[in-house]
């Protein structure tokens, strides 16, 4: 087995050594060199550890190694992501940050695909995996299936980030929104993702409990759907093996819909269901009882996810997309909000009989922020699908404002709170080094998404109503231009929210390392060696 | 008929009635007459089993902390 594994690492090295030589473009020869050092690392270590003996693993407590590393991996992406994003809000404000010399690679062009994948992919994307791993394991009373196979798929998704951000800077993309990776990128996610499936699926089979959680069947739907939208909005095909270049197989008002029938759920699955299993599981065991109503939990399930699949088309009123579909879409994304705070209501309900804790217990108020922000979202949502409220609020910054509340407040505080949950958990620490800094934290962060939604509110209508103006003659009276100078000082308030928003994210980074660094008050089960 | 008259059709008669109908059927379940039970035990499934899984040789059902399925119900 481990004379195969060798095989394989070599061929790899030999096979990406060719390939970083034949590249048609520089972003396929880098990447070939990167995976080229990934495999040569991975062939040296498995022969000097050749002659070691196995180390028997523990296999009886829960595998919590992969967890740690997700953890760290989130909150590691997570400040990445919100400083990209902080930096390009002033390049858009002062459009002189787009430097000469950076031309071309760090332009706002290439850095906001960088921005917005590292935050939904990377933060929260291992938020999720991290989360996941450690609900199913909990919820199921049994250890992570396939031994190793969840280190794998940590690493696993950890390359196949460094990809994607070294192919935005370097121009590899095949232009569609969140989905920017090319070809053997979204090869590698997919193989990664398999094992994911796998790890979940096989962990819950084996389980011994006799219910599967319902936090278990959001994260499964979120792995399932990731999947299916994932591999039918990439059906491309390479123009050549030695380059990263691709054509897509649909075209046109086809490729648009499949686009966004991907992004929308993409929000609906990964965002959404996804982070819905974090506050099933978070939530209650941080407020210490049981969610509120379990059979409302399955309902609000069932509901949601036969309702967001039909949701994308909203994003293509006035297009070429037939009248009807994008009627459906608006609909089913009406009809949506029932669901969303369905869920919101079990959520914050929750707490009942022990709304004290939003005072004394700083995790928990930024719970109840987090879902009092899910709420704020999923109504504005279904509002600009309306087509009369799209045809104002579309190509405008209003819709960066929708995206922010949910994405900053929804999933942003969510994820705060589940790692301020699982770093004393999971390192034995009787609770977080510091308390103050979490409230810190937690102000921070809501005034930034304060600023940055209410500047993006008014500038977005303004922007609306600018570009629609016409005079007693039908004129249109201003220019694009006349509508950017008018947007200056909300895109300067919005930068300042990031700048808050940032800080916190950094107050909370501080706190984690202190807290693990601080000596420990239990005994954790150790970190399991290979296998 | 061509191939998107026959789908169109399929969507909108069989397979509607067949996704609604689905969808019903869950909230039915959901609501049927002794679920509660099991819902509560499911629910308190986060407070079990929180460090470490349960040993092997523990009963079903039994060891530190753990509720029995049959207790709850008496509740």
């Amino acid at each position: 087995m481990n004379i195969l594994r060798m095989i394989v690492y070599g061929l790899i090295v030999i096979f990406s050594a060719i390939a970083a030589d034949w590249g048609r473009d520089l972003a396929y020869s880098v990447h070939a060199v990167i995976i080229m050092v990934v495999a040569a690392g991975l062939l040296l270590w498995e022969i000097r550890s050749y002659d070691e003996p196995a180390v028997a693993a523990d296999r009886a407590g829960y595998m919590d190694g992969p967890i740690r590393a997700g953890v760290i991996a989130t909150a590691f992406w997570g400040i990445a992501g919100f400083l990209v994003g902080t930096f390009i809000a002033f390049q858009l404000a002062f459009p002189g940050l787009n430097f000469d010399w950076s031309q071309g690679y760090a332009n706002f062009g290439r850095l906001r695909p960088l921005h917005t994948s590292a935050v939904i992919f990377a933060f929260g994307g291992n938020a999720l995996i991290a989360t996941s791993f450690y609900v199913v394991q909990r919820t199921s009373a049994a250890r992570l299936w396939g031994g190793n196979t969840a280190w794998f798929v940590f690493w696993g998704y950890q390359l196949f980030i460094v990809l994607a951000a070294t192919g935005y800077l370097l121009g590899s993309t095949q232009s569609k929104e969140y989905a920017e990776p090319e070809w053997y990128v979204d090869i590698w996610l997919t193989i990664v993702w398999v094992a994911y499936l796998a790890v979940f699926l096989g962990t819950i089979i084996k389980r011994r409990e006799p219910h599967i959680y319902v936090a278990n069947w959001f994260f499964l739907a979120f792995i399932v759907t990731v999947a299916m939208l994932h591999v039918v909005n990439n059906l491309s095909i390479p123009v050549s093996i030695w380059g990263s270049k691709s054509v897509q197989v649909f075209a046109g008002v086809q490729d648009a819909m499949t686009q966004w029938w991907y992004g929308h759920n993409a929000v609906g699955f990964f965002l959404t269901a996804g982070f819905l299993g974090m506050m099933y599981y978070f939530v209650p065991k941080q407020a210490g009882r049981p969610v509120y109503s379990y059979k409302l939990s399955i309902i609000h399930f069932w509901a949601l996810i036969f309702l967001y699949i039909w949701a994308g088309p909203h994003h293509l009123h006035y297009t070429a997309l037939p009248d009807w579909a994008a009627t459906l879409g608006m609909v089913f994304s009406v009809v949506l909000w029932m669901p969303s705070w369905g869920g919101m209501i079990n959520g914050l309900m929750t707490l009942e009989g022990a709304w004290d804790k939003i005072r004394t217990d700083p995790i928990i108020r930024m719970f109840v922020a987090s879902l009092a922000f899910y709420g704020m979202s999923t109504f504005e949502g279904p509002m600009m699908s309306i087509r009369a409220v799209n045809s104002l609020s579309h190509y405008t910054d209003w819709t960066i404002g929708h995206v922010h509340s949910g994405a900053l407040g929804w999933n942003g505080l969510i994820t705060f709170g589940c790692l301020y949950f699982l770093t004393p958990k999971l390192w034995g620490r009787e609770r977080m080094y510091s308390m103050a800094a979490i409230n810190w934290h937690f102000w921070l962060a809501t005034i930034g998404i304060v600023l940055y939604a209410a500047s993006m509110w008014v500038t977005g209508i303004m922007e609306g109503l600018m570009w629609r103006e016409v005079d007693a003659n039908g004129f249109l009276v201003n220019s694009f231009a006349d509508t950017v100078a008018a947007k200056f000082p909300m895109y300067v308030v919005r930068g300042l929210g990031g700048v808050l928003y940032l800080s916190g994210g950094l107050i909370m980074v501080w706190n984690m390392w202190m807290t693990i660094r601080q000596p420990e008050a239990r005994p954790v089960n150790a970190p399991v060696p290979a296998e | 008929m061509d191939t998107y008259s026959l789908m169109r059709h399929f969507a909108d008669s069989w397979a509607l009635l067949a996704l609604f109908g689905f969808f019903v059927g869950t909230i039915l379940f959901v609501l049927r007459p002794g679920s509660r039970a099991i819902h509560q035990y499911a629910a308190r499934s986060i407070l079990r089993d929180d460090d470490a899984p349960p040993r092997e040789d523990a009963r079903e059902g039994g060891g530190a902390g753990r509720t029995n399925l049959s207790e709850e119900r008496e509740r």
